[in-house]
């Protein structure tokens, strides 16, 4: 009994450390969302005042009706993550079947030379990219940032992993029984890998919604803008010094994510913990 | 070739062969399309453009072979040189810390705590946000006069406290914490996901030993999360060497501009505000090479233990 207890304070004592630094790493989004609400004047009072002073909830309509169309930059990022995650599951999943269960000549060399791509910073082909989108005229449109962001060999890579745990029998039962080949895909092999699918449509739709580098250099008109990119602009410009608007604008950046994030974060965390990266 | 060997279902088989690579095919396809579009043709394009002067301007006329200058140009260019010290400055300040205070939290997390999963999530969080709107609010929380870390750190008694982003010296610091702030998440839960893969009955015979907590952690957490440090270290090396979006955001008007400069984002301004492609090309295969570089001996330092 005594044990018992002395267990539970240790843990509860450990509790508390950890719980500390739990609220440390939400500090800047408690300040971020706090700050929003405050009038100008207030922004740097110490020490902190978590609950605003005076309550300006004015931030967020000023922000929303500036110059800086912000309700267009939803539209726009919703757009592209949504299509561009689209593309990316539909040609990954496709190929992870083809690369898992379909034997053909030359597969595993294909697969070996699209694993040997994996290393490459963006940085070695953004520039060539838009070389290639310029003479294309794809250069400023969202169809252009969509097909860049859409091809990665990550996500063939993941999804084939999946698909191969899926024993061969289920498939060749089929088989035996005249399905073809996208039968047994769409019937068998795509339903019992969707939470590997979910896993990655969630994370590509997080890393498209977050994505900076590519809308910088592939987009240019400000109706095309992304809510990455709105933020940018509206930040360098005269209400980069007005920071309560500011973090009314960054609020709006980041906790519609956030949202979908607590939502379906069970495929988020399962698709980190498995290591999928970036790209 | 022994045609007269072979059986009565060869030409079924072949048959069948066919069509298996011809569904194969179809199924690769799209995405063979994309590889080809998007990743092998501008990887060779763009070794290529490295060997070459090229300014964008000009059309595709005005290429000329330059051989091996960008890369001599680098050795001499003082900005290239500054980049790179500040990219290595950034990866010494970055990755240790993150991956040790990751390993320890993640370690109190699993084994200590009431309410794990909430926490996991919690100390996740930073991963998942936009880095352009959270490095504008850094911004304003490192402001050095008036933001409320340097206010506390006055209060505290520190007399000059960094100017952070403003300060030739401290910018680079500045992005290092934001920067471990954002990937501890991450590395909490790949540890968290590495832990389960070391077998309860070495814990179980450390108990009976009378081991206590931390010697457990020594003689058998470390030891069994090996292959998670290995993969978050060779992660984290490769991401901080192509760290971009905070350094873009935090440049935006920077007085200070060459003291948070790194190699990634050079690449960028000689690209796409000098339109030196040729350069800029070169500069992302230094980059690559690097990356490989630090892969293979990674992977030489693990082959030996």
């Amino acid at each position: 009994m005594q044990t018992m207890l002395r267990k539970n304070f240790w843990r509860l004592l450990y509790t508390v450390i950890v719980g500390l630094i739990a609220v440390s790493m939400v500090l800047p989004f408690i300040w971020m969302l706090s700050t929003s609400f405050k009038i100008e004047m207030d922004v740097f009072n110490f020490p902190i005042e978590w609950i605003p002073r005076t309550m300006n909830p004015g931030n967020y309509a000023k922000a929303w009706n500036s110059r800086f169309s912000f309700p267009l930059y939803y539209l726009n990022t919703i757009k592209v993550s949504v299509l561009t995650t689209a593309l990316q599951v539909s040609v990954s999943a496709l190929a992870a079947y083809a690369f898992s269960k379909i034997r053909f000549a030359h597969s595993k060399k294909l697969f070996m030379l699209y694993l040997a791509t994996l290393m490459i910073p963006s940085q070695v082909t953004l520039i060539p990219s838009f070389i290639i989108f310029k003479s294309l005229k794809l250069i400023d449109t969202h169809l252009g940032i969509i097909l860049i962001s859409s091809f990665s060999v990550y996500g063939v890579f993941l999804l084939r992993q999946f698909m191969s745990t899926v024993p061969p029998e289920m498939s060749e039962a089929a088989v035996i029984d005249g399905a073809n080949h996208a039968q047994i895909f769409s019937l068998i092999i795509l339903p019992m890998v969707k939470p590997a699918i979910a896993t990655l449509a969630m994370l590509k739709f997080i890393w498209t919604w977050n994505d900076y580098q590519n809308p910088l250099v592939f987009l240019t008109s400000e109706k095309l803008f992304t809510l990455q990119l709105g933020m940018r602009a509206f930040s360098s410009t005269e209400y980069g010094n007005q920071y309560a608007l500011m973090m009314a604008a960054a609020v709006m950046a980041i906790f519609p994510l956030m949202i979908v994030f607590l939502v379906f974060q069970r495929f988020v965390i399962e698709g980190i913990a498995i290591g999928a990266v970036k790209g | 070739m022994s045609t007269a060997g072979l059986t009565k279902g060869a030409p079924a088989l072949k048959k069948r062969q066919r069509k298996e690579n011809l569904a194969g095919f179809a199924f690769l396809l799209p995405s063979l399309i994309g590889f080809f579009a998007f990743i092998l043709l501008p990887m060779l394009f763009s070794l290529v453009l490295s060997f070459t002067e090229w300014s964008m301007i000009s059309g595709f006329q005005g290429i000329k072979f330059a051989g091996l200058d960008n890369f001599k140009m680098m050795l001499t260019d003082v900005k290239f040189k500054i980049a790179m010290v500040n990219t290595l400055k950034y990866t010494v300040l970055t990755v240790p810390v993150s991956i040790i205070l990751g390993f320890v939290i993640a370690v109190l997390i699993h084994d200590y705590v009431f309410a794990k999963k909430a926490m996991k999530i919690a100390v996740f969080l930073p991963y998942i946000s936009s880095l352009v709107a959270i490095t504008v609010v850094w911004k304003v929380i490192l402001n050095p006069t008036r933001g409320p870390v340097n206010m506390l750190l006055m209060t505290l008694g520190v007399e000059n406290p960094p100017g952070w982003f403003a300060s030739t010296q401290w910018a680079i610091v500045g992005v290092a914490l934001e920067t471990v702030w954002l990937t501890i998440g991450y590395n909490v839960v790949l540890y968290m996901a590495g832990f389960t893969g070391i077998s309860a009955d070495l814990y179980d015979a450390a108990a009976i030993d009378g081991c206590g907590g931390l010697r457990r952690v020594l003689h058998i957490t470390i030891p069994g999360a090996a292959p998670t440090t290995f993969f978050l270290t060779i992660m984290s090396l490769i991401g901080s060497f192509k760290v971009f979006d905070q350094v873009s955001i935090i440049q935006a008007g920077s007085p200070s501009a060459d003291a948070s400069l790194v190699i990634a984002y050079q690449i960028y301004l000689q690209a796409f505000q000098y339109y030196k492609m040729g350069y800029a090309s070169a500069m992302s295969w230094v980059l690559f090479l690097i990356i490989m570089i630090i892969t293979v001996v990674q992977w030489r330092l693990e082959g030996r233990e």
